[in-house]
């Protein structure tokens, strides 16, 4: 078997499975109960926040738990409409976000927010001058994916950061839900962003809880008003052997970062040393610093994607037409169509995503079980020929 | 490097003439206390130094405890080795190029109990300082002050090599001075004062009083746990745990606000004297610090001290908050100390305390109760426990529980 859907979800760790249930077996007091039980519950509530704070740099009260990345989008773009909403209306987003940041854009357009969306290139990245321009003084919100999900870009947040220092009152959301662990933080995580998404099942821990950083002194308006836990941002009694296993998995995922991405870099950079000459097939992820290590999209012209997904199914192996989450509804917009990519080769992408539990030698095996049904897709199809 | 024995020199006890012995065997008895975990080591206490065999211990982590017991001035490790010249050079370099910096001077001072070894001390001397300079680039001897001092013995059985002077805390070994109660509450003051009564001598037994439910469980565990430091210097303590509910709901009833404090005060005293006497103490020891709050006031003391006749020490009484604040962070009790958890003394505590009680009046208001019936029931309800060194009560699961993530 060989699994190469990891920016769908992933496969959890025995060792945070074992903490999970440790956890849930014998922490399982309230930890806002006043009683020992609920008292040790508490410590360990701390202690994940702290290491997850320590890991990725930042403080210990800057990091919230949620129920994963769409929670965390949600509350990163309504929580900061809604608190900045006397001080102006109108927000800006990228073509190519997730749907949960795109469809709470959505929504907050129906409610009546003026928002912007920014086109994107032929690699799938915003432009600086673009945000640029879209800036004016009703802005409160930017929210820009650090790496897209469907075909792995990395977009400038970098650039993006050192135009939003001049204007500190607008909150910048990054959806990071794809970028941690591919040794490429730094970019995607800088100093000026002050929100930011994550999703633990994208690294080996369960489903169901998730982070949003909220950097120390930025308001939202809480989305889910209760018994004030999580400071009040996010009621609700907080599931914490998911959020233990989720400390843990971060611990596991960041040892050893940089070696574990150039293994995943060069799971990919085999895969489209293969397909690069190959007539019919069109790359989108190319081998280049501006994209992420773990994902590639491609798509072989003629076949339609889901075709080409069932067909790796039958040998085993386990891809993704552009978005899992958006793949059962084929006319979605997708990276690929604000992209402007042909809409017949767009129906035609897939997308691997590896992460550091897969080989060089799945690669191979992959190289060579594509290479059969590509030859037959290929005569099928006339590829190749003039 | 292992070093293989620890030659022990004692502190100020060496004075106390016909006392030695028993000071010599309480200190003994103290170091094995605090190394009873390592069962392969052997002691033998001499009338001038007690020479430890580790027989394998880790001397890192003898190193450590032994900082910790008083009536040590200082120790010395060492390395048991052959009686041949060979290895006495060989083990000599060894040792000397683990601590020996470019820069340091040294002398080689050998001492000879086996006379019919061949080789005197003079040639001993010359002979391995020979050696030395011929294997270490810019070493150099001196005589009088010498930064490192190469100790050679050639006894009967074997030689011994050391190379390093360490002190201790000095002191006299707990146990000497007797046995008393120390008034603990879990504040940063008492236990400095329960350190400063152990550097003494002075074999201690913590008293703690406790208001369940005004007191949470927290308080009474971080009271233990400070123990549990402390225990590092005396091996064990005991801590009595003292039942005060029912004393200060009848106190806040009954009396009037002013004397609250006051007469509370006077019923600790009342019971750290009962407790004191039943287990054959001579002194009371507490941690106030003259004029530090409203009961620490000389007249307070006057007002509080009336109930008893025995020796109240009070080894912080002139020290300033500065001083007792380093001294608990140096002994490692501060951190602890600081922790916020309600104790029986903030319970209950009047908004404006009499600062200048009448002794009269703590008399007269006091007599209002049923002093002996409150005394005796309070006395009926102690639990004592051994507290050993670094022992865990609050949390105590929280550092196995983060060993998951």
């Amino acid at each position: 078997m060989i699994y190469f859907d990891n920016s769908a979800t992933t496969k959890i760790d025995p060792q945070v499975l074992d903490t999970y249930n440790k956890v849930a077996t014998n922490i399982w007091g309230n930890p806002s109960s006043l009683h020992k039980m609920g008292d040790r519950a508490h410590q360990m509530l701390e202690a994940s926040r702290k290491q997850i704070a320590d890991l990725l740099g930042v403080k210990q009260h800057e990091i919230f738990f949620t129920s994963g990345g769409t929670e965390s989008n949600n509350t990163a773009i309504k929580g900061t409409a809604i608190q900045k909403r006397e001080f102006g209306k109108h927000i800006i987003t990228s073509s190519v976000e997730h749907a949960s940041v795109a469809n709470s854009f959505n929504t907050l357009e129906n409610l009546g927010w003026r928002v912007t969306r920014l086109p994107v290139d032929k690699e799938g990245r915003v432009n600086v001058n673009d945000l640029r321009n879209a800036i004016d003084s009703d802005t409160t919100l930017v929210s820009i994916m650090g790496v897209n999900n469907e075909i792995g870009t990395i977009q400038p947040i970098d650039e993006i950061s050192d135009l939003l220092e001049n204007y500190p009152t607008i909150q910048f959301h990054v959806d990071n839900v794809q970028a941690l662990g591919k040794n490429i933080w730094d970019r995607v995580f800088t100093p000026r962003v002050d929100l930011s998404s994550l999703s633990a099942h994208k690294f080996h821990a369960p489903r169901g809880i998730g982070i949003l950083y909220k950097k120390e002194g930025k308001m939202l308006t809480p989305l889910h008003d209760g018994g004030g836990q999580e400071k009040g941002l996010r009621s609700g009694t907080e599931n914490l052997p998911a959020i233990a296993g989720m400390a843990k998995a971060i611990r596991l995922l960041l040892e050893n970062e940089p070696e574990k991405a150039s293994r995943e870099a060069a799971i990919k950079a085999k895969i489209v040393d293969y397909l690069k000459d190959k007539p019919g097939i069109d790359i989108f992820s190319p081998v280049s610093d501006g994209f992420a290590p773990h994902i590639l999209c491609f798509a072989l012209e003629g076949i339609r994607g889901e075709t080409l997904v069932h067909t790796l199914e039958d040998q085993d192996i386990y891809t993704s037409t552009t978005s899992a989450c958006a793949s059962k509804t084929a006319d979605e917009a997708s990276t690929l169509v604000s992209m402007r990519i042909d809409d017949k080769i767009a129906t035609s992408a897939i997308r691997l995503s590896f992460d550091e539990t897969n080989t060089l030698e799945q690669a191979d095996e992959f190289i060579k079980v594509f290479d059969k049904i590509y030859n037959h897709f290929a005569k099928i199809n006339h590829l190749g020929e003039n | 490097m292992e070093y293989t024995e620890v030659m022990v020199r004692y502190g100020e006890l060496s004075t106390k003439g016909k006392n030695r012995k028993d000071f010599i065997n309480r200190l003994a008895s103290n170091v094995e206390k605090v190394l009873k975990d390592f069962p392969q080591i052997d002691f033998h206490p001499r009338h001038d130094r007690m020479h430890i065999v580790l027989n394998g211990a880790p001397f890192a982590e003898v190193d450590k405890r032994l900082k910790k017991v008083f009536g040590i001035q200082t120790y010395s490790p060492a390395i048991k080795i052959p009686k041949a010249l060979e290895d006495i050079e060989k083990t000599s370099l060894e040792l000397m190029q683990e601590t020996f910096k470019p820069g340091m001077t040294f002398k080689v001072n050998t001492k000879r109990s086996d006379h019919k070894f061949e080789y005197d001390t003079n040639q001993l001397n010359n002979l391995v300082g020979d050696y030395l300079f011929d294997h270490i680039d810019h070493l150099k001897a001196e005589m009088k002050h010498p930064d490192l001092v190469l100790r050679i013995e050639v006894r009967q059985d074997a030689v011994y090599i050391s190379n390093q002077l360490l002190h201790g805390i000095g002191g006299m070994p707990v146990g000497t001075a007797g046995k008393a109660v120390m008034m603990l509450s879990g504040g940063i003051d008492s236990p400095v004062a329960s350190y400063l009564a152990m550097k003494r001598g002075v074999d201690i037994e913590m008293v703690h009083f406790f208001s369940p439910p005004y007191t949470t469980e927290k308080a009474l565990a971080k009271a233990k746990e400070l123990t549990g430091i402390l225990a590092n210097y005396a091996g064990k303590i005991n801590f009595i745990a003292v039942p005060f509910a029912e004393i200060q709901e009848t106190i806040k009833e009954k009396l009037p606000e002013g004397y609250l404090m006051t007469v509370q005060r006077r019923f600790m005293l009342q019971l750290a004297d009962r407790i004191r006497a039943k287990r054959g103490g001579l002194a009371i020891f507490n941690g106030e610090s003259v004029g530090q709050v409203a009961s620490q006031t000389l007249q307070s003391m006057v007002a509080i001290n009336d109930v008893t006749t025995t020796p109240v020490i009070r080894p912080v009484a002139t020290m300033d908050k500065t001083e007792i604040i380093k001294l608990a962070e140096d002994i490692g009790t501060f951190d602890l100390s600081i922790q916020p958890f309600e104790d029986c003394c903030t319970i209950f505590a009047p908004p404006r305390p009499k600062t200048k009680p009448k002794l009269d009046k703590a008399r007269e208001y006091e007599a209002r109760l049923d002093v002996e019936g409150l005394i005796q029931r309070a006395m009926d309800g102690i639990e004592v426990m051994p507290i050993y060194p670094n022992e865990k009560f609050i949390n105590d699961k929280i550092e196995e529980d983060q060993d998951l993530l």
